[in-house]
């Protein structure tokens, strides 16, 4: 075997006057970044071995560590960057497809960051949330042309809805590629904040029973953990064709992370892999995915809304037609920059659409054609904090999903390692050690937080504008004026640039 | 510089409205009066009437009021309506010279009935003529149709309020239903098809406020084959009301609690069958609630509705005396021309004021 080329991307730094040796940061590490020199008497690192994700820094009761860039510098070269010429020497020694988590980390334009709200002045007031009422309430699901009122009565039912207090919910993170103490604080926190979480594939934990009302269970390609009390379990369904940050590719929780709870609740044997196809196996085409939103609608009575979430591709306005007349009641859509447990490195970094292209796209087409209405849209796939759901709805979305944001809240460091299974902060990991680092109490503290200081912030910024109510923001885009964009941009936004 | 249509210009207004609920018809004198004393609250780049009953001799012809700016707009405008309708009568309305109004089109009036043949299928006469003006306002540059109802009209251009009740004569009209509109704009708006009323059939609507709710109100109409021509919320507040009572038959209170929609709180203090509706209200037409200030008076053949927004942020005044409503934006609009009323108040936001004519009382 030949030296490795590999250098390390992190230097660790150690303050010696600080350090007392309690070696908190020996037993912190997953990575085993750092360790104890017997012989030395000494806590010494291996700067390889770290992943830069804070947590002895966090843990140091005399903060003497520093984490820094690695110094070691290539010569220079503009086309020839250091992360290119990394994973060719990992691809020489491996042979094998790189690895990654989260989402994509490259520069492309975050168009939320081009985007600028409205507000009032002089000629209508704008309204301060202190003092008047400020409504968020939302509900997702197919809504009806028109309503039948005789005698002051509802003479038909409208179809079922999701009831959200505020126009977020978290996105599917499975069990398995998640801790069960991560989806417990998300779970907790979606029922204290009155929105919803998502099972993602991972099926539903009998412990997670209890919060059906604020739950959606979703049915992938590999229909992992699929019965009929989960489908009744939870108040809506959401069959994932895609993810944005792996569109067109399935997904591979490995045999290791499979403990006894996983495999019960995947209903698959303890310590196998479980593989999600690629593409559902039932579904090669339009027609065949309105099989499955029937079968599903059929097999709950019709009384829950059925989502088909997809990852935005080219042709994102088109396929979001055919779900929508497919008999989908919500289509929620996955940006690009959507963040993955584990996802391969190209597909993350290469394949997809911004978010917010496909979704205006998505939105007008809808429009044009009249069926608007019929379905609720739904987008993730990197909102970031509370103006950009603001745009979002501006755009013409219902609501939005979060997945890091909420991860982030409950204390991930965006290291990108979640395939590793070694997450020193308890989220994406199966180990029973680094899982109880995570006190679910506080996790669903935190998260809970994070959605009710993005309410007043939200209800703050449509005040300003003179809205009390969200319903009079969705599409509405006159509130949003483009900066830095060209005209093909603005004119796929729908938004005019900043002074016209 | 653009005009009204190409580009959205916020206005502040004066509004003024009086009915005889016994369908009994009065000139057009006394609403010119109670608009003018709010002079201060327009700035003479635009001022309206509507007027409900001013055409007994033509009560089941749809009379359209259009505005043309050259004779070739006219020609073609007039192809397109003989095509669609038959013509009983049709001239220029008659004006007055007033030396402050300047740059005034050719207004012209029409009493058609639509030629059977033209109606496509399942469409109704109120259908076609929808589609007529949408066609007309889109296609035909130079052509504005100003009101499209039966036995009523619209009267408007650029100037104050009381210049125009002068130009076009009012006071030589006898109706039974008169509303203003005295505008405020924050730009030129540049032609007179950008006053106020906006109308379609026989509704109208006058209008002080600016929605915030535009654009996710214009988005929702656009879906229902609304062409929002005029960027204004008045044409979108016409729209509303249209595809709500005319095209979807939804109870008067239905329609209202759906643009100034109760909030959340007081919905749950109703009963569990009132919940579900307003529930049901608010899910289904969301898009179509009016946020910001407004206050508007809704003009048809059945009477008036007078509307504020759930949190009134624009004065609207109400009052009654004998078989007359007034509505105004300032009390001394009202006393202006009723010293005394029996009852005057202030409606509170969201909360209508409703005039419909009594059992037979509209005299055709």
């Amino acid at each position: 075997m030949t030296i490795s080329m590999s250098t390390p991307d992190f230097l660790i730094e150690r303050d010696r006057d600080r350090c007392i040796k309690c070696q908190v940061c020996v037993r912190q590490c997953a990575n085993e970044a750092h360790f104890w020199d017997e012989e030395e008497q000494k806590v010494k690192a291996n700067d390889a071995l770290c992943v830069n994700c804070h947590r002895c820094v966090t843990y140091c009761p005399t903060h003497a560590l520093t984490i820094r860039k690695y110094p070691l510098e290539f010569r220079e070269n503009a086309n020839w960057t250091a992360s290119t010429i990394k994973a060719i020497y990992r691809q020489a020694e491996t042979g094998g497809i790189l690895l990654t988590g989260m989402g994509n980390d490259r520069p492309y334009p975050i168009f939320w960051d081009h985007l600028l709200l409205n507000a009032s002045q002089v000629t209508n007031p704008s309204i301060d949330p202190l003092r008047e009422p400020m409504e968020l309430k939302t509900f997702l699901g197919r809504k009806p042309d028109q309503l039948k009122v005789e005698d002051g009565h509802l003479v038909e039912k409208i179809p079922p809805q999701l009831e959200l207090e505020v126009p977020i919910m978290f996105s599917a993170m499975s069990y398995g590629s998640i801790s069960l103490n991560a989806i417990k604080s998300l779970a907790a926190a979606a029922e204290r904040v009155g929105i919803m979480y998502n099972t993602g594939e991972g099926g539903l934990h009998k412990d997670l029973y209890k919060y059906g009302k604020n739950t959606i269970v979703q049915v992938a390609s590999g229909r992992f953990g699929v019965h009929p009390e989960y489908l009744q379990a939870g108040a809506a369904i959401e069959i994932k064709i895609g993810q944005g940050a792996k569109p067109g590719i399935g997904g591979h929780l490995p045999g290791e992370k499979v403990g006894l709870e996983v495999s019960q609740t995947r209903m698959i044997p303890e310590g196998t892999d479980a593989i999600s196809p690629a593409p559902h196996h039932d579904i090669y085409s339009i027609e065949d995915l309105s099989q499955l939103i029937y079968s599903l609608k059929e097999a709950t009575q019709y009384q829950k809304p059925v989502s088909v979430k997809i990852a935005a591709v080219h042709n994102i306005a088109a396929i979001a037609s055919g779900i929508a007349r497919a008999g989908a009641d919500i289509i929620a859509i996955d940006g690009f920059r959507g963040g993955t447990g584990a996802a391969p490195l190209r597909t993350r970094d290469n394949v997809g659409i911004p978010i917010e292209l496909a979704l205006a796209a998505v939105d007008s087409r809808l429009r044009e054609e009249g069926i608007r209405n019929q379905v609720s849209l739904v987008v993730g796939g990197s909102i970031r904090n509370s103006a950009d759901v603001v745009k979002a709805i501006a755009l013409g979305a219902d609501a939005v999903y979060i997945a890091t944001a909420a991860l982030v809240a409950i204390g991930c460091h965006l290291c990108q390692k979640c395939n590793t299974g070694k997450c020193n902060w308890g989220i994406a990991t199966q180990n029973p050690q680094l899982v109880k680092r995570l006190n679910p109490e506080i996790g669903a503290e935190r998260a809970a937080n994070l959605i009710m200081a993005w309410e007043h912030e939200i209800k703050e910024l449509l005040g300003g504008m003179g809205i009390n109510a969200v319903e009079s923001l969705r599409g509405n885009r006159l509130m949003l004026r483009g900066v830095g964009l060209s005209d093909r941009e603005l004119n796929i936004l729908g938004v005019l640039p900043a002074g016209e | 510089m653009l005009r009204e249509g190409e580009v959205r210009i916020p206005s502040g207004c004066a509004i003024s409205g009086i009915m005889n609920k016994k369908g009994e018809v009065f000139s057009g004198h006394d609403i010119i009066q109670s608009i003018a004393l709010m002079h201060d609250r327009s700035n003479g780049l635009g001022g309206g009437f509507a007027a409900y009953g001013i055409y007994p001799d033509f009560p089941d012809h749809y009379a359209f009021h259009l505005f043309y700016e050259s004779a070739e707009a006219k020609e073609k405008t007039e192809t397109y309506l003989n095509m669609l309708f038959h013509i009983a009568e049709s001239g220029k309305i008659p004006t007055r010279r007033v030396p402050s109004v300047k740059n005034a089109p050719l207004a012209w009036r029409y009493f058609a009935k639509p030629k059977p043949d033209a109606l496509f299928e399942d469409e109704s006469e109120d259908e076609l003529v929808v589609r007529a003006v949408m066609y007309i306002n889109a296609h035909f540059s130079g052509s504005f149709v100003v009101s499209s109802g039966k036995n009523m009209g619209a009267f408007k251009g650029v100037g104050y309020p009381e210049e125009m009740g002068e130009y076009f004569r009012l006071e030589e009209y006898k109706g039974y239903i008169w509303t203003a509109h005295g505008r405020f704009p924050t730009n030129t708006p540049g032609w007179w098809g950008g006053a106020h009323p906006f109308t379609l059939l026989d509704w109208s609507i006058v209008h002080n406020g600016e929605i915030s709710s535009y654009g996710a109100n214009r988005r929702f109409l656009e879906m229902f084959g609304y062409k929002l021509t005029m960027q204004t919320d008045t044409e979108a507040i016409t729209y509303a009301f249209d595809l709500l009572l005319r095209k979807q038959n939804i109870p008067l209170d239905i329609a209202i609690a759906t643009l100034a929609a109760p909030f959340w709180r007081d919905i749950e203090r109703m009963s569990l069958e009132k919940q579900t509706l307003y529930k049901a209200v608010r899910t289904v037409y969301g898009n179509l609630l009016l946020n910001g200030p407004f206050s508007i008076i809704l003009g048809s053949n059945k009477g008036i509705v007078a509307l504020n927004d759930r949190l009134k942020l624009r004065s609207l005044v109400a009052a009654t005396k004998a078989d007359v409503l007034y509505i105004a934006s300032e009390e001394s609009a009202i006393r202006e021309i009723c010293p005394e009323p029996e009852k005057i108040w202030a409606p509170r936001g969201g909360e209508p004021v409703i005039g419909l004519f009594e059992e037979g009382g509209i005299q055709k």
